[in-house]
């Protein structure tokens, strides 16, 4: 038992340098614009997000299609503009290319998303930045789940200051 | 029993007031110029779903729209992104010009024909998805996100107003997919600006090439131009036989 966990352990840090290699297999995600703000990183927590982000997004299109509900902190397009910002070389990066935000983790999953067949794949304005909104925060139902009350409160007080 | 009725009248006095107030606030706005000139209606707040208050419609002036003008049709086909493959028989319509010629005095009159945005859509009614939709306002949507592409809703339209993309698409504007029907929107993103509705892009080019054949706005609104209008000089329904209530009229057709 005791020489299994040794041989476990060896394995696992003979494979460590590896995985922080920058020819890791894993992917890398490339940086978004800005944080959304400091708690939470993104529009929900990173963690939330990382798990789902395609509840969100489903609820989202829904609620946008039949009803005319627009707001924009589930929005696709918002994802998009802030994750998808041209690189160094000012190239912005198409939902074929393995460098694309959503390209990165979806191709090391193998799980194909159908979204960019009809829905753009870069940001219509490059320069474009989003801020905080909305007051659906408050009562959405992921939202609730891993926050304090106090963020909770900064984060519906925030005014949307969008251009 | 007298203090009472005085004390029930002075709440109602209040009420009066609150109540007079408030009208005087809302006709201020409305009178102050400027301010309501540049949208067609009241904004819709963005977390707020559209309600079945309004009607979204256009109103079409058949002798104020020129033969040779083709600027709406190429303006609403910019604004959404529709691009045709060089397939002239399948590329996507949202708008047409459609020619009418009366056989006895050879009269020619042309009109733009797109998706009338009916109250009881033939379409929406034979979608075996529930895709093809009519949103509370009154407009009337392909939902691509269900849509399987049978194009039953093509068939079931009495105005050919529906289109099926046959090519897979890049560089989209607005959503546009491979294997999915399509069809004007009545601009529906320009409905829901928070800035307040504005014009559709083709009554944005009709205005801007001096036609101004086309009105856009809410039929339900007795004070908008496009009801106002309606009720002056009247309008019909192209196949208003079929009882579709549509939310497109014309104007002088022959």
């Amino acid at each position: 038992m005791l020489l299994r966990k040794i041989i476990f352990i060896l394995a696992v840090t003979a494979f460590l340098p590896l995985s922080a290699h920058a020819d890791s297999l894993l992917p890398e995600l490339p940086k978004a614009k800005k944080n959304y703000n400091d708690q939470t990183k993104c529009v929900e927590p990173v963690e939330v997000m990382r798990k789902s982000h395609m509840d969100f997004i489903m609820h989202q299109r829904d609620d946008t299609l039949r009803k005319g509900i627009r707001t924009k902190q589930h929005s696709l397009k918002e994802c998009i503009d802030c994750h998808n910002a041209p690189g160094k070389d000012l190239k912005v990066a198409s939902a074929n290319d393995s460098e694309h935000f959503c390209s990165t983790c979806h191709v090391y999953t193998a799980v194909q998303i159908d979204c960019f067949k009809c829905h753009a794949d870069k940001p219509e304005n490059t320069q474009y930045r989003h801020k905080i909104t909305s007051q659906a925060f408050k009562q959405h139902k992921f939202a609730a789940q891993n926050l304090n009350p106090k963020t909770l409160q900064l984060l519906a007080t925030e005014k949307e200051g969008h251009k | 029993m007298s203090r009472k009725t005085n004390q029930s009248e002075g709440k109602i006095n209040q009420y009066r007031r609150n109540f007079l107030a408030r009208t005087t606030a809302i006709a201020g706005m409305t009178v102050a110029p400027g301010v309501i000139l540049n949208s067609v209606a009241q904004a819709k707040p963005v977390d707020q779903p559209a309600s079945n208050k309004n009607r979204w419609g256009l109103l079409i002036d058949a002798n104020k729209c020129s033969s040779g003008c083709n600027s709406c049709v190429t303006a609403c086909h910019e604004e959404n992104g529709v691009t045709g493959f060089g397939n002239p028989e399948t590329d996507a319509q949202w708008i047409r010009k459609v020619k009418l010629t009366d056989k006895q005095t050879q009269k020619v009159q042309t009109i733009p024909l797109m998706c009338q945005h009916c109250e009881h859509p033939p379409c929406v009614d034979v979608c075996p998805t529930n895709a093809s939709m009519k949103r509370e306002d009154g407009v009337v949507l392909v939902d691509k996100h269900a849509c399987i592409g049978c194009r039953y809703c093509m068939m079931a339209c009495p105005y050919g107003a529906r289109s099926f993309l046959h090519e897979p698409t890049t560089e989209q504007k607005y959503p546009r997919g491979q294997g999915t029907v399509e069809s004007c929107t009545l601009c529906v993103h320009r409905i829901d600006d928070p800035n307040g509705p504005r014009n559709p892009a083709c009554v944005e080019a009709c205005n801007a090439e001096g036609h101004k054949a086309m009105w856009f706005g809410d039929l339900k609104d007795p004070n908008s131009e496009i009801t106002k209008r309606l009720k002056e000089y009247g309008g019909v329904q192209i196949r208003a036989d079929l009882g579709l209530n549509t939310g497109v009229r014309y104007q002088n057709l022959s």
